[in-house]
């Protein structure tokens, strides 16, 4: 009987030896933590906010001011989570075109139209669908309720647009656990929360991936 | 022909290109690969939609193989 072929395994996870390697459980585990950690921040605000209205309505300025933090701090995180699809500025036209003839050659024709539009690339996966950007990537998760943003990058700054997605796309083709693991999380939650604060082009893009991860 | 790539400033540029017939074009292209990993390059082969693996060694019956640079979390 032969061996089992060996997984690939992204080499730049040597560089976060201490990680350990994402899979599907450990992404549900971090999505409630970041659900429960979301929780932590809003619910004591508004509920000292309430209980302070119970206590003395004259004290409404400060509940506002309550109710205000409960829901800015996740706000902050959704925006933090939008940022890895921030583009970042363009080198030049010529080899823009050049690199997004190569990205093209890596993509199917439907990926490559909703490239053209928003400026994201998507890539099924088994952890899920994710739309992959310049500076990071979204997954998102099967079933489509849940979003997590992962910020991670090609650390060379003259590279074309196109060039960093299809860095990042090769990267998550070779090792797609790999990849999740060496990026940083900058968010999870609800693709509502994702989805006004990231660009107008980029929605359709994110509303492509939330219907494909619903199968 | 297959081709050897690597993504830079410019799109990308073709380092090398063989036919696995031609033993010192594939030579040629070998030493281009090898000079590119020693400068912190990372080797691909796309192997269709979906897909790719990366490799330490030019492989002679690819049809393209890209230089890329290591990805890190932001």
């Amino acid at each position: 009987m032969s061996a089992p072929a060996p997984v690939p395994v992204l080499r730049e996870t040597e560089a976060v030896y201490w990680r350990p390697r994402i899979d599907p459980r450990r992404l549900k585990i971090t999505g409630r933590l970041w659900t429960a950690t979301t929780l932590a921040h809003s619910v004591p605000f508004t509920a000292t906010a309430v209980g302070l209205f119970l206590l003395d309505p004259i004290t409404i300025p400060v509940g506002l001011a309550l109710l205000a933090h409960a829901w800015l701090i996740p706000e902050l995180y959704a925006r933090r989570g939008a940022n890895v699809l921030r583009p970042a500025r363009r080198v030049g036209e010529a080899a823009e075109r050049t690199a997004i003839g190569l990205l093209g050659d890596l993509v199917g024709h439907e990926a490559r139209d909703l490239h053209a539009r928003s400026g994201l690339v998507l890539e099924r996966g088994g952890l899920g669908t994710w739309l992959v950007g310049e500076a990071g990537a979204v997954l998102v998760h099967p079933g489509g309720r849940r979003v997590h943003c992962w910020c991670v990058r090609v650390e060379d700054p003259r590279l074309p647009a196109a060039d960093r997605i299809a860095h990042l796309l090769l990267a998550l083709r070779e090792d797609e656990a790999g990849f999740a693991t060496v990026a940083n999380q900058a968010f999870s939650g609800a693709p509502w929360r994702l989805r006004r604060r990231i660009a107008a082009p980029m929605r359709p893009a994110l509303d492509a991936a939330v219907r494909a991860a619903r199968g | 022909m297959a081709r050897l790539i690597r993504m830079d400033h410019t799109g990308h540029t073709t380092l090398a290109e063989w036919t696995a017939s031609d033993e010192a074009s594939v030579e040629a292209a070998a030493t281009a690969f090898r000079e590119q990993l020693d400068a912190g390059y990372y080797g691909v082969v796309s192997a269709g939609e979906g897909e790719a693996r990366q490799v330490t060694e030019l492989p002679r019956d690819a049809d393209l193989v890209i230089l890329r640079r290591p990805i890190a979390g932001g």
